[in-house]
C-alpha cells in the first residue's frame, strides 16, 4: 500500500538516523560501565545483552544506512509499512511463545511429579507465571498494538509515520524490553508486581521507549492531512498516554545499587496494593481494551466496508470508559486491609463501567448493520465479532465479580482465572487474530489470504478451546471458593486446604486441552500467514487487489 | 447537538485531545490513592511492629524472586471461614514496611499471611525440598535447590539503607550490624553476645518480646544457605503485632 502522499518537507534523512544512533550509542556505553561492574551476575547478564543487543543494532543500522547510496529511506511518499510487517512477524512469534508457556504451566499444575525438575528451579511455575502473562500481554498484545496503531495512525491520518529511524527505536526498544523482562523472571529478577515485574532498568528503558512511541504517534497525528483525528486514534492516544502514567507512577522504587537488578518499592504495604491495582486493573482497561477497540474501530469497519454504527456513540463512550475505568482499580482489593471507603469507590465505578464497555461492544457489532452475511461468508469478520462478544460477556462479568458478595467467594480462585481469560484469549486473541489476518494481505499485497479453510479451523479450534479453557476454570473456581467456606454439621470447616486442591485436579486437565487447541489454532495461523505473504494458494495474483489509496480508505471520515 | 459540536475542537487538535485524556485519567487515581497518605485511620495503631531483620529481609527477597506471591496470598479477609483457617484478619499496619506488599491474588495454594510459627523448622525444610513428601497431594514445584545455594549478603546494608529511604525505620545501628546479625539469627549458640544485640535492637523498636526468632533454619549449621532465609522469613510473617492488646472494636479500627 505503498501509495502517494504528497511530499511537504524535505528532511535530512539521516537526522534521526544520527539521533537514534546517539542515544542507542549511550545506553549501550551505559550498559558496558554497568556490565564492568555489576554487583549481582543478573545485572551483569542483562547488562552484557543490552550491550551487545544495542551494539548490534547500531551496526546493522550503519549497513543499513550506507546502503541506502543517498536514497532516502523515509520518503514522505511512501507509508512505512515495512515496520507493520516486522510488527506481525514479531506479534506471531510472541503470541505463540506465550500460548505455549501457558501450556506448560497448566500441565505443571496438573501433572506436578511430571513437568517440574528440582535440579532446574528456574523452570518452577513462580518464574514462569510472569513469563507467561507478559509475553501474552506485553510481548503479543504490544506487538500487535505497536503494528496495528502504526498502520492505523497513517492511513486516518494520510501521511507516513513521522520521525524517520524513530519508529524503528520504537518497535525493536520494545522488544529488547521484551527480552530483558523474559529473561529476568527466568533469572529471577522481579519486582513481583503483577503485570509490571521487570526491574527498575528495564523499566527505565521502556520508559525512554514509551515516550519515543508518543511522540512517533502524535507527530504522525500534526503532520496529518484530514481534519479530523479518527476515532481509531482518540483509543490509541488514550492507550499510550495512560499506560505512560500509569508505568511511571507505579514503578517508582528505590535501586539497592545502580550496579544491581534488585530495587525496593518507594510505596509499601496499603498504599503500594493499591497503586499496583491501580495500575494492574488499568493495564487491563488501557492494554488491554482501548488498544484493542482502536483495532475495532479501524479493523472491522475497513473489512465489512460500512461506516462505524454510531458516531456519537464513540464519542460517549469513549470518554465515559476513560473517565470511570481508572477508578475501578480497589475491587481487586475487597476485605483487604485496604480502607473501605476506597473498596467502595472501586465497586460502585466498576458497575458503571458496564455501561460503556457494552457502547463499545454495540457499536462494534452494529458496525455489521446491512452486512450480517459476513458472518457466514468471512470466518475473518466472524472472529473480530465473535471477539466482541467475549469482550461483552467479560465486561459484565467483571462488573459483576467487583460486588463484594460475590468477589468474597470469587477472589483468589480460578474464577478469576475463567475471567481473564474469556478476556484475554477471546476479545484480546480475537481481535488481534483478526487484525492480522487482515494486514497480512495488505501488507503483502495478496489477493486473499492462503487459505480460508484454514481460517474456519483456527476459528473453531480456538473457540473450542475457549470454552474448554473457561468452563472447566469456572467449575474449579466456584467448586473451591465454596469448599473454603464449607462447615460440616459440628460447626466446623469441612474441608482442608489440600482437598480442595485435589478437587481441581480433573478441570486442570481439562483446561490443558483448551489452550492446547488454543496453541494448535495460533500455529495454524501462523502457517496460513507465512504462506499469505509468499503469495501461495488463494493469495496469488497480487494484481487483483484494488490500490488502495487513502483517498479511498472508508474509515477516514469519522462515522455519521 | 452543541455538545457534538465542541468536541469537534478536541478532534481538530492532537494536543487539546491529549492533554484532555491525561486530565480525565488522573483524577480517578488521585482520589483514590493521595489520600491514603495523610488519612490518620488507614493505618491501624498496633504493638508489635519492626522491621524486618536482615535475615528475613534476604528470605522475603528469595520468596519474591521465586514468584511464591503468584501461588500464595498474605491478606487474611475478615470472613468466618478466613479467619478460623488462616488466624485474625490482616491488619494494614502488618504490611506497613513490605516493599513491595505481597498481598496476592490467588490463592492455588493457602494463604501464608500467619503461617509464621504454625509448622516447624523441620517441616518447612522437608515440604520446600519436595512438597509431596508432606503433603502428597500438593501441586507445589519443589525448591530442593535453595539448600545447595550459600546465601549472597554482601551488599546487605545497601539494601537496609535503600528502605530507610523509603520510609521503614532502619536505624544506623540496625545497619552497622547488618552482616553480624544476618550471620547469628541462623547460626544459634554460637555468640551469645551477638544474639542478645540481634534481639535487643529489633525488640526495641517493637516493644515487644518474643517475636525475633534464632535458628539453624535449614539444620545445616556448616553454611547459611538461601533455605535458611527463607524459612526464617516465612517462620515469621504473621507473628509480629500483639494481637491482646490490638481493640479490633474501637471505633478507629473498625471494618
Amino acid at each position: 500500500m505503498s501509495s502517494h502522499v504528497t511530499p511537504t518537507e524535505k528532511p535530512g534523512w539521516g537526522f534521526s538516523i544520527g539521533t537514534v544512533s546517539l542515544l542507542v550509542g549511550a545506553v549501550a556505553l551505559g550498559a558496558l560501565v554497568i556490565a564492568a561492574n555489576a554487583a549481582d551476575p543478573m545485572m551483569a547478564a542483562h547488562a552484557w545483552l543490552f550491550f551487545f543487543l544495542t551494539v548490534g543494532g547500531l551496526l546493522v543500522t550503519g549497513l543499513w544506512a550506507g546502503a541506502r547510496n543517498g536514497r532516502n529511506p523515509f520518503d514522505p511518499a511512501f507509508y512505512e509499512d515495512t515496520i507493520v510487517k516486522f510488527g506481525v512477524a514479531a506479534s506471531m512469534f510472541w503470541g505463540i511463545a506465550g500460548f505455549l508457556v501457558g501450556l506448560i504451566i497448566a500441565l505443571q499444575l496438573s501433572f506436578p511429579g511430571l513437568f517440574y525438575f528440582p535440579e532446574l528451579g528456574w523452570t518452577n511455575f513462580g518464574r514462569l507465571r510472569p513469563l507467561h502473562t507478559s509475553a501474552v500481554i506485553f510481548a503479543f498484545g504490544g506487538n500487535v498494538l505497536i503494528a496495528t496503531s502504526f498502520y492505523v495512525v497513517q492511513r486516518t491520518c494520510r501521511t507516513r509515520l513521522a520521525g524517520g529511524m524513530w519508529p524503528w527505536f520504537v518497535f525493536w526498544g520494545y522488544n529488547l524490553f521484551i527480552v530483558i523482562a523474559g529473561t529476568g523472571y527466568l533469572l529471577g529478577v522481579t519486582q513481583s508486581k503483577e503485570y509490571a515485574e521487570p526491574e527498575w532498568y528495564a523499566d527505565l528503558w521502556l520508559t525512554i521507549v514509551w515516550v519515543a512511541y508518543l511522540l512517533v504517534f502524535l507527530g504522525t497525528l500534526w503532520k496529518r492531512k484530514e481534519p479530523h483525528i479518527y476515532v481509531a486514534n482518540w483509543f490509541y492516544l488514550s492507550f499510550i498516554v495512560t499506560i505512560a502514567m500509569l508505568h511511571i507512577v507505579n514503578n517508582l522504587s528505590i535501586p539497592v545499587t545502580l550496579t544491581g537488578s534488585k530495587s525496593y518499592q518507594l510505596f509499601g504495604g496499603v498504599q503500594d496494593a493499591l497503586t499496583q491495582w491501580w495500575y494492574g486493573h488499568n493495564a487491563v482497561g488501557f492494554f488491554l481494551t482501548t488498544g484493542f477497540l482502536a483495532i475495532m474501530y479501524y479493523f472491522i469497519p475497513k473489512k465489512v466496508n460500512r461506516p462505524v454504527y454510531s458516531y456519537r456513540l464513540s464519542i460517549v463512550h469513549f470518554w465515559s470508559l476513560i473517565f470511570i475505568y481508572i477508578w475501578a482499580g480497589p475491587h481487586h482489593l475487597h476485605y483487604t486491609a485496604l480502607p473501605q471507603w476506597a473498596q467502595t469507590l472501586g465497586m460502585v465505578f466498576s458497575i458503571m463501567l458496564w455501561m460503556p464497555s457494552w457502547g463499545g461492544m454495540i457499536n462494534g457489532v452494529m458496525t455489521l448493520s446491512g452486512a450480517w452475511d459476513k458472518l457466514r461468508t468471512d470466518p475473518v469478520v466472524r472472529m473480530m465479532i465473535v471477539a466482541l462478544a467475549f469482550y461483552g460477556m467479560s465486561t459484565f462479568e467483571g462488573p459483576l465479580m467487583s460486588v463484594r458478595a460475590v468477589n468474597s467467594l470469587s477472589h483468589y480462585t480460578e474464577w478469576g482465572i475463567a475471567h481473564v481469560h474469556s478476556g484475554s484469549m477471546g476479545w484480546v486473541g480475537f481481535i488481534s487474530f483478526g487484525a492480522l489476518y487482515c494486514l497480512t494481505p495488505w501488507l503483502w499485497k495478496r489477493k486473499a489470504l492462503f487459505s480460508t479453510a484454514l481460517v474456519e479451523w483456527h476459528f473453531w479450534l480456538a473457540t473450542l478451546g475457549i470454552l474448554f479453557y473457561i468452563v472447566a476454570m469456572y467449575v474449579a473456581g466456584i467448586t473451591e471458593g465454596f469448599m473454603w467456606r464449607a462447615y460440616n454439621e459440628f460447626g466446623f470447616l469441612e474441608y482442608s486446604f489440600i482437598e480442595t486442591v485435589k478437587a481441581k485436579h480433573i478441570m486442570y486437565i481439562i483446561r490443558v486441552t483448551g489452550g492446547a487447541l488454543y496453541l494448535i489454532g495460533a500455529l495454524i495461523m501462523a502457517y496460513n500467514l507465512v504462506r499469505t505473504a509468499l503469495g501461495h494458494g488463494e493469495a496469488r495474483d497480487a494484481e487483483a487487489v484494488p490500490a488502495q489509496g487513502p483517498a479511498q480508505s472508508p474509515a477516514l471520515q469519522p462515522a455519521e | 447537538m452543541s455538545f457534538m459540536k465542541r468536541h469537534e475542537t478536541l478532534e481538530r487538535h492532537s494536543l487539546l485531545l491529549t492533554v484532555g485524556i491525561l486530565v480525565v485519567v488522573a483524577i480517578g487515581g488521585l482520589v483514590e490513592i493521595a489520600p491514603l497518605f495523610y488519612l490518620e485511620n488507614t493505618i491501624e495503631k498496633v504493638q508489635g511492629m519492626r522491621p524486618y531483620t536482615p535475615l528475613e529481609l534476604k528470605g522475603r527477597n528469595i520468596y519474591i524472586r521465586e514468584g511464591c506471591y503468584t501461588c500464595h496470598s498474605q491478606m487474611v479477609r475478615p470472613l468466618r471461614d478466613e479467619v478460623e483457617r488462616y488466624g485474625h484478619y490482616s491488619l494494614a499496619a502488618e504490611s506497613m514496611y513490605d516493599h513491595p506488599f505481597q498481598w496476592g491474588s490467588k490463592r492455588t495454594g493457602p494463604d501464608l499471611a500467619r503461617v509464621g510459627n504454625k509448622y516447624s523448622d523441620e517441616w518447612h525444610l522437608d515440604h520446600l525440598i519436595d512438597p509431596r513428601s508432606v503433603v502428597p497431594d500438593s501441586i507445589m514445584p519443589p525448591y530442593a535447590f535453595l539448600v545447595e545455594k550459600k546465601l549472597k549478603f554482601d551488599g546487605i546494608e545497601d539494601d537496609l539503607k535503600a528502605l530507610r529511604l523509603a520510609g521503614v525505620p532502619y536505624t544506623d545501628d540496625m545497619i552497622a550490624n547488618a552482616k553480624a546479625d544476618l550471620v547469628v539469627q541462623a547460626s544459634p549458640n554460637t555468640d551469645y553476645d551477638a544474639e542478645d544485640a540481634l534481639v535487643a535492637r529489633y525488640e526495641a523498636i517493637a516493644e515487644r518480646k518474643g517475636t525475633l526468632k534464632i535458628s539453624d533454619y535449614d539444620r545445616n549449621p556448616a553454611e547459611i544457605t538461601e533455605m535458611d532465609a527463607l524459612i526464617a522469613y516465612l517462620q515469621m510473617t504473621g507473628t509480629l503485632v500483639d494481637f491482646s492488646t490490638y481493640e479490633a472494636n474501637d471505633l478507629n479500627n473498625r471494618r
